[in-house]
């Protein structure tokens, strides 16, 4: 069973409310590492964003991915709003016109969302960014699909994986963004951008991978 | 939190309301999206100059459109980058056919927005060269950074470019002259206090009686090093001094020395500080030749400064000179 337009719009709505509930958490983590906006960036952008899913008549996921990539962009500003943005449209564009996204789907997907962030931000893993739970991510979901697990098996790992990755951040010196400014003072913090990139990562598992 | 007003989600719109207000003669400011554009906009066949980043730097970018400076302005939230699309549509607002130059200041959002934006505008046949002021000295410009910040640099590019594109030089001549200000500019801050970004409601950092926070950005972000307050002596010697040595500055030099208030310090304080600065440089044999003083790239309420010194020569001095007419800064007209 894979994962329609229509179920998919729904598990952005639910990550919409999950960022919505993780607001301050997100404006606190990027308090003390960065300028204390990433969470109001967020909400913002995933606050238009379900403004726009709402009508819905989408035809395909791709279809979803693609207008929730448009409105981030327009929406979010700073440094996730492009970086977020460019990944739901890669990962739009790897979907094409399919109608049900399965466990490949998936998995390819993720992959060309983390290729956008990188072609954008110039990350790595390791420089203490979203990378760090994204990367992760795309592993055990390419891992998971080859196993021929289906798009919950797919999205389920892949959100283990990311929360991990989000997690391997606190220790780590950022090289990227406004924390590499810090340069050692950033050490023992998690990162807000790779803690929202888990936080959606979840929110797509329960809801997409649901069925 | 204490601040004069009604909700921190439309904080920026107000003021926009109220900039219009204050200066229907100068700009106008246009909705969904937000920019800010010079009144007489676009100039057919004068390249335009557009800049733009988070609010809350007040001047800095919309106090600074109108005659011999921007022709746009793109606010984003406070603290935030604007997005692609405000800065897509200033550029189609104000290109009068001979190109736009966009001012960016070095931030990974502002970077990536305003890229996004030139690469819409480029689709669309609009030449766009894009310059990116990195002049803060407390930041190392190394692989293990975003690079330095654009800060106190941004306000004297945006008037020197804005005279040339006022008198019509080329798309060309804008930029090499941005260049030459990026090359030659460098600013160094510092915070006695935090500021409170309103949609947080806290500040964004904290410091007892008798510290001060060196190397401090522009958005709250905590700077390079937190040390026992100084008097203003000491204070204003190491911004000099970390400005001065890493161009570095020497001997004969002719400078613009711009000695900027964060926000929340009063003109008072300022002009002590820019005192010491004048002797201290004339110690050093560097000769200022202009100055700026007061509070145009700021930090919300933060209480701090920056120092700013930018090498002259002869034609960037005559630009800095030149006629302006904007809300922050009026002279010659
Ligand atoms: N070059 C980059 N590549 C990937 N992610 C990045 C990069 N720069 C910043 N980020 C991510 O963006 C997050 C910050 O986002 P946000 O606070 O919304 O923007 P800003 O830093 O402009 O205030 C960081 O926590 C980090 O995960
Ligand atoms: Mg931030």
């Amino acid at each position: 069973m894979g994962c329609t337009a229509e179920r998919l719009a729904l598990a952005l709505r639910a990550a919409a409310a999950v960022i919505a509930v993780h607001r301050d958490e997100l404006v606190e983590l990027d308090r003390a590492i960065g300028d204390a906006d990433h969470g109001e960036n967020m909400h913002r952008g995933f606050t238009a964003v379900v403004a726009k899913l709402v009508g819905g008549g989408f035809d395909t996921p791709g279809a979803v991915l693609k207008v929730t990539a448009t409105t981030l962009i327009s929406t979010v500003g700073g440094a996730s709003g492009p970086l977020y943005g460019t990944a739901f449209l890669r990962a739009s564009t790897a979907l094409g016109d399919t109608s049900e996204v399965d466990g490949p789907g998936a998995a390819a997907a993720l992959r060309g969302a983390l290729d956008g962030v990188v072609a954008r931000g110039k990350a790595e893993v390791g420089d203490k960014t979203m990378v760090d739970a994204l990367a992760p991510a795309v592993e055990a979901a390419k891992a998971a699909a080859e196993a021929g697990g289906d798009v919950a098996a797919v999205l389920a790992v892949a959100a283990e994986a990311g929360e991990r990755g989000a997690e391997s951040t606190v220790p780590l010196v950022a090289r990227k963004g406004r924390a590499s400014y810090l340069g050692e003072r950033s050490a023992g913090h998690l990162d807000p951008g790779a803690r929202s990139t888990a936080l959606l990562l979840r929110a797509l598992a329960d809801e997409a991978g649901a069925s | 939190m204490k601040k004069i007003i009604n909700n921190p989600s439309t904080v920026v719109d107000e003021a926009l309301r109220g900039l219009a207000a204050a200066h229907a003669d100068l700009l106008r400011v246009h909705t969904e999206p937000t920019y800010v554009v010079r009144a007489d906009a676009p100039r057919p066949g004068r390249v335009a100059v557009v800049s733009g980043g988070g609010s809350g730097h007040e001047p800095l970018h919309t106090g600074f459109v109108g005659r011999g400076m921007l022709d746009a302005a793109c606010p984003g939230a406070v603290f935030t980058s604007p997005t692609p699309d405000q800065v897509q549509a200033a550029i189609r607002a104000v290109d009068g056919g001979a190109g736009v130059v966009l001012v960016v200041k070095n931030y990974t959002g502002d970077v990536l927005n305003f890229e996004t934006a030139a690469e819409l505008a480029a689709a669309e046949g609009i030449e766009v060269r894009t310059v990116v002021v990195d002049d803060d000295v407390a930041v190392k410009d190394s692989t293990y950074t975003a690079g330095r910040r654009g800060v106190g640099g941004t306000v004297l590019l945006e008037k020197i470019v804005g005279a040339a594109a006022e008198r019509g030089a080329d798309l060309a001549t804008c930029e090499e002259l941005a260049r030459r200000v990026v090359a030659g500019v460098r600013s160094f801050g510092m915070a006695l206090t935090s500021c409170t970004v309103p949609h947080v409601g806290e500040p964004s950092f904290s410091l007892t009686e008798d510290e001060m926070e060196l190397g401090v950005g522009i958005h709250g972000e905590p700077g390079r090093s937190r040390i026992a307050l100084e008097p203003a002596d000491g204070i204003v010697r190491r911004l000099l001094d970390g400005v001065v040595e890493d161009l570095p500055f020497t001997e004969s030099d002719r400078v613009l020395l711009f000695t900027n208030g964060m926000g929340g310090t009063p003109t008072i304080e300022l002009y002590v500080a820019h005192g010491i600065a004048e002797r201290l440089l004339a110690e050093r044999g560097i000769r200022v030749e202009r100055r700026l003083v007061g509070p145009y790239i700021t930090s919300l309420e933060m209480q701090g400064m920056s120092i700013t010194l930018l090498r002259l020569d002869d034609e960037l001095t005559e630009l800095w000179d030149a006629p302006v007419h904007t809300p922050a800064l009026r002279w010659g007209v």
